[in-house]
Parts: C-alpha cells; structure tokens; sequence
C-alpha cells in the first residue's frame, strides 16, 4: 500500500437524468498509481477518461455525482473532502495539466501572475524568490526568455508555448502527481514532439506520477509505463505499455490499434464497425459486445469481469481473450489502397497563386486591387489530375486551409490564377462563378458539428444541394436521398434525423454525402477526420476511397496528420509558411524526404510503439510571418547554408522519383545526410 | 488607438449631422407648423403672415437649416418658438434635472444590478437565486408606467409617505429637488436592475463554466479568490457595453416615467416640444440625445479596448 500514491476504488461517477433515472458515466473503477509510474488512460471520446482524472483530483463537473466508490490519496478520500481540505492539495500534491492551454489560463491575467499565483498558495518563498523561481520554471519548461514571457498575456504566446506556461504553473507547487488531460491533443506534430520529451524529462528529473490521459495511443506509447484502456466507462484492458501496444488482448485495444493509420504501413487502416454504447445504454451483457469479432453466445447476456493475468501482469475484461493471441503482427494494412496510374488529364491547375490577409488600403480598395510584398500564400503552382486525390500538408500556419478556401472561391486570391477543366479560369469571387462551376467543387469542413445545421434534418440537408443543382422535386428527390444515404453506409431511417441524433461518425458521413449530392468533379477535404476518434477515422477514410473509386472524383485533402495523408493519397504537397516545399508521388515522399522540412515533419510523427522514438531534428519555433526574403524554412532549417539560404529562394529540383523539391542543397546531398 | 478614436469622433459627428436633417425634414413635411398650433383658429391671412414673419418660418426651409446649424456649432440652439426664449435657457434646467435623476439611478442601480447579479450566478439555481432571477422578470415585464402608478397608489396616496408628482418649478435646487425624484428613481432602477442584472449573471455564468475557471479550482485557488481575480474581470468585460447603453437611455431622458410623475426633465420637453411644434427644441433635443448616445458608446469601446489585454495588443499590432 505504501507505494501507492493514488488507489481509486469501486468508483462510479454519474448524473440523473430527467426521468430520475441513474445514469453512470464511470462504472466499478479500480486501480492504482504507484510513486513515480507514469500511467496513461487511452480511450475514445465519451469513453470516461477524462472524468476518472479528474476524479483522481476529487473534482467532479457540474451536473456529476458520485455514486459510490472513492479516490484515495494519502488514504483519505478526495471525493467528500471539504473545498478547503481539496484547495491545500490540488496544485501542491497534485496538478492537473489541461487539454487546451489557451483556454486554461485566464484571459485577463498575465503569465507571470498566474504562476506566481500558484507558488503564493503552495509554497512558502518570498517575494525575490517567487520572482526567481517564475523564471526557473519558465526556463525549466525551456520558453525563451522568460523574464519577459512571464509579462505577456496568454494569447500573446502561441499554442505549444502556452502548453508550456500550463506545464510551468504545474510543475509550480512540486507536486507528488501530475495529471494531464490530453496534453499534446491540438498541438502541431513538431511541437507535440517536443513537449512530450519535456514531460518525460520532468517525469524522469522529479520523479513525479503521472497520469496521462489521451486518445492518441502515439503519445502514450512515448512517455508511459502503464496503460489502462477504457471502454464505455469501465476499465477493459490494463497492464505495462509494452504488453498493451504490441499484443493487445482485449479485442477493442487490438481494432483501435489496427485502425491508426501508420507510417510504417502502407494502405487504409481497418476500420471498427459500430460505435460506442451512450451513457446508459450499455446492455446487460460486455459492453463491447456490438462490435466485437471474437465474441461468444455468454458475451450478449452476462459481462465479463476484469480478469487478471499474471504472467503478462495484465487486466483483461473479456471471456475470451486467448482467441486473440494468435494474431500475428501485421505487415500491411488488409485494405490496401488501389492506386492506379493516373492518366495525365488536368482537372485543376493552380499557377502562381498568392493569397493575402492583409487588410486593403483605402486606396486598394478604390482601385480594387491588392498589394502586400509579402502574402501568407505565395507562389502555389500545382496541377491536379482527375481522379487523383492529392493532399497537402503542414503544421498550422502553413496555408493548406487558405488554398483550399481559395479554391472553394471563399478567399480572393491576389495574384495567380486557378484552371478548372485546362481552359476555364475561374473567377476568384464566389460570386462570378457560374452554377455549374459551383456545383463541380464541393467542400467537406472538419467540424461536422459546426458544418451541419441543428435546426434541419438529414433530409433537408441532403436535399438542399439536390434541389439547387438538379431540381429534383417530391419521388426523385426523395430517391435520390436515399440513394445518397446508401452510398455513405446509412439507412434510409436517418432522413427524419437530426444532426444532434447522430454519432460523430454519422454526422461526418452525412456532410461526404452533402458533397457527394452536388454530383462534383472536385471534393475539397478540410481536416475531415481530425474531429473524429480513430476508429471512425478509419471508416471515414475507407468510406472516401471507396467513393473515389466509384465515382472517379478528385480529392484535395489537408490534413495535419501525415499517417493519414499517406494511407489515403496519391501526391503529396508539404507546405510551409503558405510556400510550397516539396511535392511529389505520396510513396516517394515518405520513402525519401528530401527537403529538409519533410524531414522535420516526418521525424516527430509517433508511432503507437513505444520503441518507435520519434527523431527531433528542429526546433519547434513558431515563426509569425514568412520571411521576406531567402528560403521561407530558413528559420526552422538543420541544414541552413547561411546567407544563400537567407537571401536567395531556393529552385526547385526534381528527383528521379518524381518528387520536386525546393532547396539550395542537392537531392544527392540531402538524401545522404538524411538523419 | 488615437486613431481609432479619432475616427470614431468622426463617425459620431456625421451621425450628428444625419440625425440633425432627419428631424428637420421630419418635423418639415408634417402638416402645420408652429404658427398653426399658437394660432388655432385664427391661422389664416395677415395674422399668419405676420407670425411667420416674426418667427422667421418666411424664409426657405434649407436657409432655415443652414442658418441653424452654423448657429448650432457655435454653441447656439437658437429661439424655442412657443416658450419665446433662448433654448439654452430652456435646456439648460432640464439637462440638470434629468442628469440628477440619471445620476441617483445609475449610483442605485448599477452597484445592485452587479451584486444581484454576482449573487445570482454564484448561487446559480438555489434559493438566491430563483428568488431574485422571478423578481427580476417581474420588475422587466410589468411596464413602467404600471409600475410607477402602482407606486404612486401605494407610496403617495395610502402610505402619503412621498410627494406623487413632482410639483416644482423647473429651476429647484438640488436639496429642494432631492425628496421629490426618490419614487422616480425607484421605478427606474427597477427595470433597470432587472436587466443588468440578468446581463451579468448570464456572462459570470459562462466564465464560471470556462477551461480556464476550471483550471484555477483544480490550481488549488481559493474559492472568492478565484470569483474576484479569474471570473469577475473576464465576466463583467462584456457588461460595459450594456451598462453605457443605460446610462444613455438615462440620461436621453426617461419619457414615460418623467411624464407619470411630471419630472421636469429632457424626456418630458421632447413630448411637450413635439406636440407644440417647437421645431428649434426638438432638433436640439435631437443633436443632444444622439450625441449622449455617441458619446458614451464611445467612451464603453475605449474602456472595454483598455481593459482588455487581448483587443489591446491587436489594436497595438495593427
């Protein structure tokens, strides 16, 4: 018991719903942190995670109860301890570092103060001392100069810094156990990278606990000992990180791992089917019962309890987890991509295309024109064939969004000009743009929730584009729904839905179809999987391709996360500060990033092995605008030559592989000194 | 930021200039005029003829108007046309007592409305709060000249502990004034407090749902620590927008309620000067309530961009 930190017994947290009924969002917990172990907690969105960490810091959310159960720290329970019992233990004895940093930290107070503020409750230092060590902390979490970072404004620092200052104030009161709630969830890949080794270096310097909460099974795998992997509230599968990730023997683990699209593997990963049960809606028997593939007749009727093993010192809830074991590790995803030749048939050409923020002059605005000598998108030139799905990629801040928007005609492009069908230019305002030409360019947006009206059921919304475009009326319009719900996987029984009935998946499937409704030549995909947990990524995907496949449509897909772009498409254009750095056929790109940049990205992508280290090449600066002159990495770059790079824009080179580059060093040089 | 203010004066004043010519052509092309409704029934011929003439209504309407408005930025209103004095004379009073009406309604109201509201949301759904939340919908949907006759019935004609009307000349001092608006300012601050006071439970409410509340509670701050130094300054932010607006409709003076209790303010000329046609009063009735208006709209934005650290830097990048 001694070497416990936190024991969490028979918990069970829920709310009552409307008709008094009970309802449980976490179900019979038990586990235990030991002193120093990090822990991480991986499960779907609605899977409890988050709750159970927060429990751990006897906090529960309005509209929450406890319904039995406790959370033991020190062996007394923080779950009916008094406000002021709890204020002398969260952030001295345990802290919790947020999700997202910038809505964590208080608007109207500066960075210094909401650190200092923690080292007044906790610690006993004065006032010289708490100024030294708000610098020490800064320094710890490595944010430059932090004598002046400690007097900004939260929204004066960017995202992987302000996840820093939350680690900082963390870290503040030296707690015995650090909870985090999805830590790296929304940060760029380079800076994930990062902050994930700074947590592990605290962990190994202070020898803090941690509790690592998350659904990315990549992170998890970097700085975790442990994993318990939850399911529908309850704990499914638990045991040492190494023994979960590799042979997972619980059959969800094993879908959830099969459906990360990887960097190692080429092809779509395997989707789950079905979704998890809501709150209060799980059966009598294992929870999991719906959409497992090895499950028995007992699986349906009464659940299974966790079982511990204890030649692998693990926890499994399932009856019949020996039937798992057989599976051998996989070298390529079954589903693997059909990609064909592509015929060289143009279908949208951008050349030259810049695109700008800057607010026009008075005098611009007169004229009707734009000036900036130094647009936030600058001399785009990429061709696009039919039926090929091109993706571009980049950290935030690096235009693949602008470009998309500009394509959609949402955004005035300043300079350049965009070719639909090799002749037709199309017009930069929406507004000049005919119907047709409106109709072939479709956009499906990240946030089904944000994208999909509440007021309007599926049926409006499918029918809206049918009416515009076709002018389908009563039996056909209704046909052609139906049609159209078929072909996205759904029932005809979801036309009388709405948006706030459906699952996240559901609701994704529903806006593919909106586009697919329009009959387009172009589908534009911005971040459309990103709002989604992995399995029913994998089953978005898998449902695009297969679209594609059918219909022959072109996809022009942003995306943030490079295992996804290279599990789903053909050419690849990396991008960086609104410039393209490389493009080129998706498998060559990976295979052999030349340019400098693509390494950067390529190195901090995590695997979901623990013994997959991710290769930090650069730094993760956030660079607020292009440079003006020379090489737009130039800031970022291992391999900068020095003046060449700073005055003078790289050419482009092509590979033999078909890859174009823009660098000043040699394709030749850049591969042998690949890190 | 001076700039931005700079430009925002000068939005103001083309406003001013807008809302001068409306009124003018407004109060222009409705039937009769100032001499028609002092002369009644003897309106027509010479006797007409000579009242324009000595009102000056002779001459073309847009002469009329230029002639005004140079007047006008020089600080002169000109000639109230039924009270045969300067307007400024008239105004002057008036402006006085609507502003210690304002004044007591704003110093009673506003510190309410924020404690109620505070208290409200801190409480949120308990006791304290359904008591004050059904209250104040009652004070917001009973209508003031309801509200202030039910007070009047009950406070000056049973209790008789109050003067009912406001029975005094138009130039009393402050003191001699004082007792008379205490019902006036209660029916006000009413409404008024209802408002605010859902305003601002409804913004502390949101920030007491935020990341960042959630952060500090879980950072181990103090409980009033934490509603004093993260959810107060980032909840009542929003609320200096609404409480200008008041404070403009306050002081652009409070018809109905002026005209229940025969207060001698600016809300109670604006309905004498428009039934006696008194086209100078009203267009400077007019440009005063709109620069109140302008006025203080602009000092909420300046406030609300100084305060907020996040507007300020954008301004500053700008």
């Amino acid at each position: 018991m001694a070497n416990y930190i936190q024991t969490v017994k028979n918990l069970s947290i829920g709310f009552k719903s409307q008709k008094g009924k009970e309802i449980s969002i976490l179900r019979n917990i038990t586990t235990n942190i030991k002193k120093g172990e990090t822990v991480g907690i991986v499960g779907e969105s609605g899977s409890g995670k988050s709750t159970l960490a927060l429990a751990m810091m006897g906090y529960v959310k309005h509209g929450l109860y406890t319904m039995s159960g406790e959370c033991l720290f020190n062996s007394s329970n923080l779950l009916n301890m008094t406000n002021r019992d709890l204020e002398k233990i969260r952030g001295r004895k345990i802290a919790m570092i947020p999700q997202n940093a910038g809505q964590s930290l208080t608007p109207n107070l500066k960075i210094g103060y909401q650190i200092e503020e923690a080292l007044k409750l906790h610690t006993n230092l004065n006032k010289e001392e708490r100024e030294s060590k708000i610098s020490d902390l800064l320094n710890k979490v490595r944010l430059p100069s932090p004598d002046i970072m400690a007097l900004r404004y939260p929204h004066e620092l960017s995202g992987g810094q302000q996840q820093r200052v939350a680690v900082a104030m963390a870290l503040a009161g030296n707690p015995e156990l650090l909870l985090l709630d999805e830590p790296t969830t929304g940060l760029d890949v380079t800076t994930q990278a990062h902050v994930l080794e700074l947590l592990k270096d605290i962990a190994k310097d202070t020898g803090t606990s941690m509790v690592y909460v998350s659904h990315d099974l990549g992170a998890i795998a970097q700085v975790c000992d442990r994993v318990i992997v939850m399911y529908a509230g309850e704990i499914v599968l638990e045991g040492p990180v190494r023994k979960i990730l590799k042979e997972p023997i619980h059959p969800y683990t094993h879908g959830l791992l099969n459906s990360i699209p990887k960097l190692s593997l080429s092809g779509l990963p395997d989707s789950m089917p079905g979704s998890q049960p809501q709150p209060g809606h799980a059966g009598e028997g294992c929870s999991f019962y719906d959409r497992c593939n090895i499950s028995v007749e007992k699986c349906k009727d009464s659940a299974p309890k966790l079982e511990y093993i204890s030649e692998i010192d693990t926890s499994v809830r399932c009856f019949n987890h020996q039937e798992l074991k057989i599976n051998k590790k996989k070298n390529s995803f079954s589903n693997n991509i059909n990609k064909k030749n592509i015929k060289i048939n143009e279908i949208l050409n951008l050349n030259d295309v810049s695109i700008t923020y800057a607010k026009q002059s008075f005098l611009d605005q007169i004229f009707n024109k734009i000036t900036d000598s130094n647009p936030t998108v600058k001399d785009i030139n990429i061709n696009i064939n039919k039926g090929e799905t091109i993706a571009l990629v980049g950290e935030s801040g690096s235009g693949k969004s602008t470009i998309l928007k500009s394509i959609a005609g949402l955004l005035k492009n300043k300079d350049g000009s965009i070719k639909f069908n090799q002749d037709k230019v199309l017009s930069s305002d929406l507004r000049n743009r005919s119907s047709d030409d409106l109709r072939s360019i479709q956009l499906i947006f990240q946030n089904p929730d944000e994208s999909l009206n509440p007021n309007h059921t599926v049926e409006q919304i499918l029918s809206q584009p049918l009416k515009l475009y076709f002018d389908f009326k009563g039996e056909e319009l209704k046909k052609n729904i139906i049609q159209l719900l078929k072909k996205v996987r759904l029932g005809e029984f979801y036309m009388g839905r709405y948006p706030r009935q459906l699952s996240g998946g559901e609701k994704q499937r529903v806006a593919v179809a909106r586009a697919f409704a329009a009959k387009p030549d172009i589908i534009l995909c911005d971040e459309v999987t990103s709002a989604l947990d992995v399995s029913v990524q994998a089953a978005v995907l898998d449902l695009l391709n297969n679209l594609k496949e059918d219909l022959g449509t072109t996809y022009i897909f942003v995306s943030h996360d490079l295992a996804v772009v290279k599990a789903i498409s053909d050419r690849v254009a990396v991008l960086y500060q609104g410039r393209l750095c490389e493009i080129g056929p998706s498998k060559n790109v990976y295979q052999f990033p030349s340019h400098p940049y693509t390494e950067v990205l390529l190195g901090a992508v995590l695997d979901p092995d623990p013994d997959i280290k991710p290769k930090l090449i650069a730094e993760d600066i956030v660079e607020e605008k292009p440079p003006e002159n020379g090489c737009c990495f130039q800031g970022r770059c291992p391999r900068i030559l020095g003046d060449k790079c700073r005055n003078e824009v790289p050419p482009w080179q092509i590979g033999e592989n078909g890859n174009s580059i823009r660098c000043h060093i040699s394709i030749k040089d850049l591969k042998s000194q690949q890190f | 930021m001076f700039f931005l203010i700079f430009k925002r004066i000068l939005l103001g004043l083309i406003t001013l200039f807008i809302v001068s010519l409306i009124t003018f052509v407004g109060t222009e092309i409705l039937p009769g005029d100032a001499c028609t409704t002092y002369l009644e029934r003897e309106a027509y011929g010479a006797a007409l003829e000579a009242c324009y003439k000595r009102l000056g209504l002779d001459i073309p309407a847009y002469e009329r108007y230029l002639s005004w408005a140079y007047n006008v930025i020089q600080g002169d209103f000109g000639y109230s046309l039924s009270g045969q004095m300067p307007i400024n004379e008239v105004l002057g009073p008036r402006i006085k007592n609507s502003m210690v009406l304002a004044s007591a309604a704003i110093i009673i109201g506003i510190p309410m409305a924020l404690i109620l509201g505070i208290i409200t949301a801190l409480w949120r759904d308990k006791l304290p709060d359904i008591i004050i939340s059904t209250l104040a919908i009652f004070s917001m949907t009973i209508p003031e000249f309801i509200s202030a006759t039910l007070l009047i019935l009950i406070v000056a004609i049973w209790l008789e502990w109050l003067p009912g009307i406001v029975i005094v000349p138009t130039d009393v001092t402050f003191f001699e004034l004082l007792p008379n608006i205490i019902l006036p300012v209660i029916a006000i601050a009413m409404i008024m407090t209802a408002h605010m006071a859902r305003m601002v439970r409804s913004s502390v409410i949101q920030v007491m749902a935020s990341d960042y509340v959630q952060m500090a509670i879980l950072k181990g701050v103090p409980y009033w620590k934490m509603v004093f130094k993260h959810v107060l300054p980032n909840a009542l932010l929003p609320a200096i927008n609404v409480v200008a607006l008041t404070i403009a409709w306050l002081l652009g003076g409070v018809v109905v309620t002026e005209v229940v209790f025969n207060y001698p303010g600016l809300g109670r000329l604006v309905i004498e000067s428009i039934s006696n046609r008194d086209l100078p009063v009203v267009q400077a009735l007019a440009i005063i309530l709109a620069s109140i208006y302008v006025s203080i709209n602009l000092i909420a934005d300046v406030m609300t961009l100084m305060l907020n650290p996040r507007l300020k830097t954008l301004q500053i990048r700008k």
